[in-house]
Order: structure tokens, then sequence, then C-alpha cells
């Protein structure tokens, strides 16, 4: 095989591993407080904000990263890394899409997240982040019409500060731990989502990040408030191009639900995993929370983690209202040498609260694949109920499945039950299907698919088919 | 269309088929009828091409050398096997695994795959023919299925690929008389000029409803005696004593 060749047997591994070349615009390399004021400033953030970061990177200083976890990596540089990165074309910023650069639309489209008219015809708001900024917002119009807020986080930053200032860190304080705290130190763009009291969002929401540029880490910020009443869906996808570097994603997404409110969020991650023996591919870390305020409020996480060299990261409800639900689906899948600790926190602080945990891990190849929640009932929370299932599937026998529940419980009240499984792919199974005339990776797809039903089923069907299928993707060459 | 020579096979260095011959002509039906751990699953398992087996001889499907064959292709080529135990796959719609099951063999000869909605039309059809319940179809695959329910499932699967070559392992057992029936309605609809059988079972009933061209019996890995249907009725009689 010649060097082409081989380039594209690997980008049939990966097929969102191309990059775009663009010229950009970048912050001086490193971590330090002028590089924070170069954030601030080329955002045009108010000082309030910049002020905010610094905290955060002061009290950062006296943070250690934490080193608990399953997955070890090497020591990151954190002075080896561009905290901001960003198509040249958007000094300027675009003021519609027409005027966005062709390069860009060319990539998303590549990725099959259509900006322009398409995006119409699948009746989907998207937010685009590309690498440090967001390039697009579409159905912005149609949501206004409503009420709905649904922009990039630096635009809510300056157009709606009286909500970024009041949230902002209201679930995940500055002071939280050592990736958050940077998140909230050098974060550069993400979404901003606010539902207004009573509405249904008509859509279903959705921002696609991508990391393009090298040397970078991506640091977004999420924040979504859906007051009384109202309702959002929100779905993230993430993919990144193939290098052998492996690059840092430290995300912070908080949500909050007001009095009845219901904020359904679903992630597809499928960033970079690195190659099959393990080379680059992006370590995830990311910190995600929910915050249950209101009375009969709910959260719901669903995640499908199929990429990402490590993926690290606990998608938490805080059921602080009394009657609030929190749930937690998620898939996590690991193959060659891939990572996984993943899992939720589910604090019961309120009476009647309820929670769901619904699990399921996938190990193929060398891979290493650990549940770890927490389930903490506090004293007052009188008659609060969880349920938590975690199942594993091993495919061949060099890979690893672990389940770590924590529970707290300090009212007797309570009632929690917990079911574990851990299984094979079996042989017959492989056969039955292969008679049928499916072909090994068919077969696999289908069973793993089956296993993985309950949490599938949680997805908005437009993308529930996209999962699907890439979680058949993500296991070929997994069984020989 | 099938020429079985000298077929040997081995599995954790035991001989299980020892020297196994057989020819089968298109629209043949041959009952295989033999006792208890003579080989019988084995034989259809080495013929759908199941690994783990250590195999030697000749077997000549379409004048293809079958052994060569992975089992995918065996099924794309027209082989279904009626297993003996079906197995149960959790979270597989059963509708769906018929369909994708279907359409891998329609694809893999170029015909055109079926939507959703032909396939629903179809599987109606052949369900309602084998009086199938339909609500079990959107059931997990086997799973909870009564021992009958999963044997007519794999009926079901055969009359809906349409294959050249049925194996079919006592699908009989575990049948009751009305399903017995039904079953073997099903099996003489499909047979054709084109559709041949090799219907394992131990009892002479079935071949009572499906009148088998031949009937030969497998012991200790061989077949040592090959006749017409009446060969069925003198072993209810006589048992295999008389034959080892
Ligand atoms: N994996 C294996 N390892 C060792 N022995 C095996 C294995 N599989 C099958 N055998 C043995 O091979 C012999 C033939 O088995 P097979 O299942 O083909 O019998 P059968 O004729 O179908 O019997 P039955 O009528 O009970 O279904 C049995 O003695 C069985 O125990
Ligand atoms: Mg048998």
């Amino acid at each position: 095989m010649d060097a082409r060749e081989k380039e594209i047997e690997k980008l049939k591994d990966y097929k969102y591993g191309f990059s775009t070349d663009i010229e950009n615009t970048r912050a001086p390399k490193g971590l330090n407080e002028e590089v924070i004021k170069f954030i601030s400033n080329i955002k045009k953030e108010p000082k309030w904000m910049l002020d905010w970061r610094l905290k955060a990177f002061e009290r950062l200083k006296q943070l250690k990263e934490p080193n608990w976890q399953k997955p070890k990596y090497p020591k990151i540089d954190y002075q080896g890394l561009y905290y901001y990165s960003a198509p040249k074309s958007m000094d300027d910023k675009p003021k519609s899409l027409d005027e966005l650069d062709p390069k860009l639309l060319e990539t998303y489209k590549k990725l099959g997240i259509p900006l322009q008219e398409q995006a119409r015809l699948n009746g989907i708001a998207v937010d685009a982040v590309f690498d440090s900024v967001s390039v697009a917002t579409t159905f912005k119009g149609e949501l206004n019409k409503k009420g709905i807020i649904f922009c990039s986080m630096s635009e809510a930053i300056r157009e709606h500060p009286e909500l970024v200032k009041k949230y902002l860190g209201s679930v995940i304080p500055l002071t939280d731990h050592y990736f958050a705290t940077l998140n909230s130190a050098v974060f550069t763009d993400g979404s901003f989502v606010y539902i207004p009291e009573g509405v249904r969002c008509p859509m279903e929401l959705s921002t696609y990040f991508r990391i393009n540029a090298t040397e970078t880490g991506q640091f977004e910020r999420t924040l979504i408030i859906a007051d009384k009443g109202s309702y959002v869906s929100y779905l993230e996808g993430c993919t990144a191009p193939m290098r052998d570097e492996n690059q840092l994603h430290a995300a912070n997404v908080e949500l909050i639900a007001l009095d009845d409110a219901e904020i359904k969020y679903s992630t597809v991650q499928n960033w970079y995993p690195g190659d099959k023996d393990g080379v680059g591919g992006i370590y995830n870390f990311v910190t995600k929370r929910g915050l249950c305020k209101g009375k009969n409020s709910k959260i719901s996480w669903t995640q499908v983690e199929t990429g990402s060299a490590i993926t690290w990261k606990y998608p938490s409800c805080i059921l602080k209202g009394d009657n609030s639900v929190g749930e937690f689906y998620s898939i996590a899948i690991t193959n060659n040498h891939q990572k996984a600790d993943t899992g939720t926190k589910m604090i019961h602080l309120g009476k009647n609260t309820k929670s769901k945990i619904i699990s399921k891990g996938i190990s193929a190849g060398f891979a290493d694949n650990t549940y770890r929640g927490l389930v903490d009932i506090a004293r007052n929370a009188d008659n609060a109920r969880n349920f938590t299932q975690c199942d594993s599937l091993l495919m061949g026998n060099k890979c690893g499945a672990h389940t770590v529940p924590y529970i707290k419980n300090k009212n007797s009240s309570s009632n929690i039950e917990h079911e574990a499984t851990t299984s094979k792919i079996s042989e017959e199974q492989l056969f039955y299907c292969n008679q049928r005339g499916l072909n090994q990776e068919e077969a696999v797809s289908l069973i793993v698919n089956g296993f993985c039903k309950e949490v599938l089923q949680q997805l908005p069907m437009e993308f529930a088919v996209e999962a699907q299928k890439l979680v058949g993707i993500s296991l070929e060459g997994s069984v020989g | 269309m099938l020429q079985i020579k000298d077929l040997k096979a081995k599995i954790d260095n035991k001989e299980i088929l020892k020297g196994l011959n057989l020819e089968i002509k298109p629209g043949e039906v041959h009952a295989i009828m033999g006792p208890n751990g003579s080989g019988k699953s084995t034989l259809s398992n080495v013929l759908s091409g199941k690994k783990g087996y250590t195999v030697s001889g000749d077997v000549t499907y379409f004048n293809e050398n079958l052994l060569e064959l992975e089992i995918e292709e065996r099924a794309h080529k027209g082989i279904f096997l009626a297993f003996q135990y079906p197995l149960e796959i959790p979270g597989v719609n059963t509708n769906i695994f018929l369909k994708t099951s279907l359409n891998a063999v329609k694809k893999a000869n170029g015909e055109k795959e079926l939507d959703a909605i032909e396939f629903l039309k179809l599987v109606k059809k052949k369900a309602s023919e084998l009086k199938f319940d339909e609500n079990i179809l959107s059931r997990q695959l086997n799973v909870g299925f009564s021992g009958g329910e999963k044997k007519k499932n794999e009926i079901l699967q055969m009359s809906i690929l349409n294959p050249k070559l049925s194996i079919l392992d006592e699908t009989d057992s575990g049948l009751d008389i009305d399903a017995l029936k039904i079953v073997s309605d099903g099996v003489n609809a499909s047979r054709s000029k084109e559709s041949s059988f090799l219907i394992i079972t131990h009892y002479q009933r079935l071949l009572e409803y499906i009148k088998p061209d031949f009937v030969h019996v497998l012991i200790n890995g061989q077949i040592v005696k090959s006749g017409g249907s009446e060969l069925a009725l003198e072993l209810e009689n006589k048992g295999y004593e008389s034959l080892s």
C-alpha cells in the first residue's frame, strides 16, 4: 500500500477524519492571564466576564488534576496548547449564512450537517461550533417569535447578560474541580438556550462541535435554562480530524429546569478515537450537570459515546425541587485501545424525587470500560427512589468492563434498586445471524443494537438512525 | 445440487462424522434418522459452515466447493438451517431480524431490497399461512417464545427466504399435533422442482405428513442404510439396534 492508499484506508475507518485547510486566528500559545484577556477581548466581552474568568484562573492555580479515574494518561502540557483558534474569516463576524466562508459550509456538508436550506427541511435548529467559535445558528428567527433564545455563548454574554450572570456557574461552581475550573477560565464558545415560561420548543435544538486546528484544546460552554412549565430537547454531536497528537476537550454544560420544566439532553459523541494501536485521539474530559431547581421538573441525559481515546464524564442531576426526576441513559462503546470511565451522579435533595440510570457498556479489542455512578440521598429527601441498571457486553477476552456504583443513603424512607449484568456475544448467536445471511459485522451490529435498545429508544428519531449506524461502525473489526 | 463424498468432521480431536456420503438432487426430500449423538446436528452445522470443526472430504453444491464458502455466503446461495435450538437475541425485534436477513440475502443476489411496507405485507401473508400469531413477531427474537413458537418461527423464516436447500434439524420435536400439521403443510407448500430438503427427525410421524423421497439412517457418523419412505416405518418398529 502506498501512502495515499493508507490514508484512504484510515479515512474509511473514521470518515470524519479529514481536516479543513483554513486560515486561523490564534491566541498565543500557553495558559496565562494574557491569553485569557486575549480571549475575552476578541469576544468583546464585558468586564464582569473577564473578571469571572480571571477568578477561575486564580483558583485553578491552587487545584490539582484529579487522579482517581481508571484510565491514566500521560501528563498534559498545558503551556504547549493553544486556547483559542478560529477561522480568520470569522474576524468580522458574518451576518448571515450566505456570508459564511464557503470552506466552512463545505466542511459541515461533508460532516452531514447542512447549515443552509437543507436544515429547514430537517426541521432542526443547528448551532455549529468550529474550534473555538460558533459559526452559524440556524432557524433563529422562527425561535425568536416564541421568545426562545438559541445562540452562541459569546453572543449571549453580550446580548443577554442578565440571564448569563444569573445562571452561569450556578450548577458547576467556579471552584468545582480542575477541568471545570480550567474551562471557566478559558472557555471559548458553545450554545446558549433559554426557553420562556410555558413554551414548548417546537423543534430539536442541536449543536455540532468540530475540532479542526492542531495543538488546540476545545473548551466549550453550554448553558440551557428551561423556565417554568417549558420543554426543550437538545442534541449535541462531535467529530474531529485524525491526528497523532492527543487533543484535549474539556467542556462544561449546565442545565437548569425551573418548576414543571423538562430538559432532554442528548449527546452523540464521536470524537476521533485514535488509531488501532491507540495513537492519537481526543481526551474527552467533560463536566455536565443539571439542576432540577423547581418542583416537578425533569432532566434527562442520553449519551451515545463511541469516540475519543479517553472518555471521562458523569452527566449528573441535582434533584432539588420536590417531585423532580432525573434520568441517565448511556451507551459507551470502547474498541481497540479506547478507554471510558463514565456514569452519573444523582443527588436527591427534594422529597419524592426519582432517578433512573440505564447504562450499557460495550468493550472490544484491548479497550477498558468503567461505569462509575453515585446515588446520593440526602437526609430530608423523603421517599426518594432510584433504579439503576448497568449492563456490560464484552467482545473477545482482552478487554475489560467494571461497574463501580456508590450509594450514600441518609434517609430510611428511600428505595434504591440496582441491577447489573455482564455478558458476551456468543458464538452461537453469531452463527445464527450468519446463517441468516448477515456477515460478521452486520451480525455484531444487530446484536449490539439490541443490547443498547433501551437507550437508543430515548434518542430523537432523526438521530436514532445515525446512532444505530454509529454503533455498528465503531465496532468494525472487533471480531475476527 | 449437493454431493457429499467421504465427509469427515472432528471437534476437539473427537471424530464425529466418519466418512459420510450423500447426494441430493433438486426437488428431492431426504430424511435422516439416527440415534442421539450420532452426528445429525453436526452434519447440519458442517453443511452451514459453522466454525470449530476440522473438516475433510468433498462437498459440492451447485458445482461449487461448498466447504470454501463463509457461513453467510452459503446462506446467500440458498442454504437454510432450521435450528434444533433457535437462539435468543435480546432487544432485537423479530420482524426487524427477518427483514435484515431477507434484505441481506437479496442484496447479495443483486435483487431489490424490500422496504418496510413491502416486507410487512410479505410477512403478514406468510405468517397467516403458517397460522403464526403476528403479535409474536413484534417481540424480541425468540426471547420468551415457547418451544413450539421458536420452531414455527424457523419455518416462517424459511418460507420468507425461499431457500434452495433447507435443512430442518428436529423441527418437529416439541410441536403439538396441530402445529406439526401446519409446519408440514408449510414445507409441502415450499416443495418445488428447485428446492430440496434435508429433514432430520426422530419420528416417523412427521414423514407421514412430508413424504420423503429417501430415508437415511445415520449411526456413529456414517450413513449405514438408505431406502424409501418405508424405511422409516421399519425403524419405528425395530429400532436402530438391528442396524448397528
Ligand atoms: N463441541 C463439541 N465437543 C465435543 N463433542 C461434541 C461437540 N459437539 C458435539 N459433540 C459430540 O458429537 C456427537 C454428535 O453430536 P450431534 O449434536 O451431532 O448429535 P445428534 O445426532 O444431533 O444428536 P441428537 O439426536 O441428540 O440431537 C455427540 O456425542 C456430541 O456430544
Ligand atoms: Mg441434534
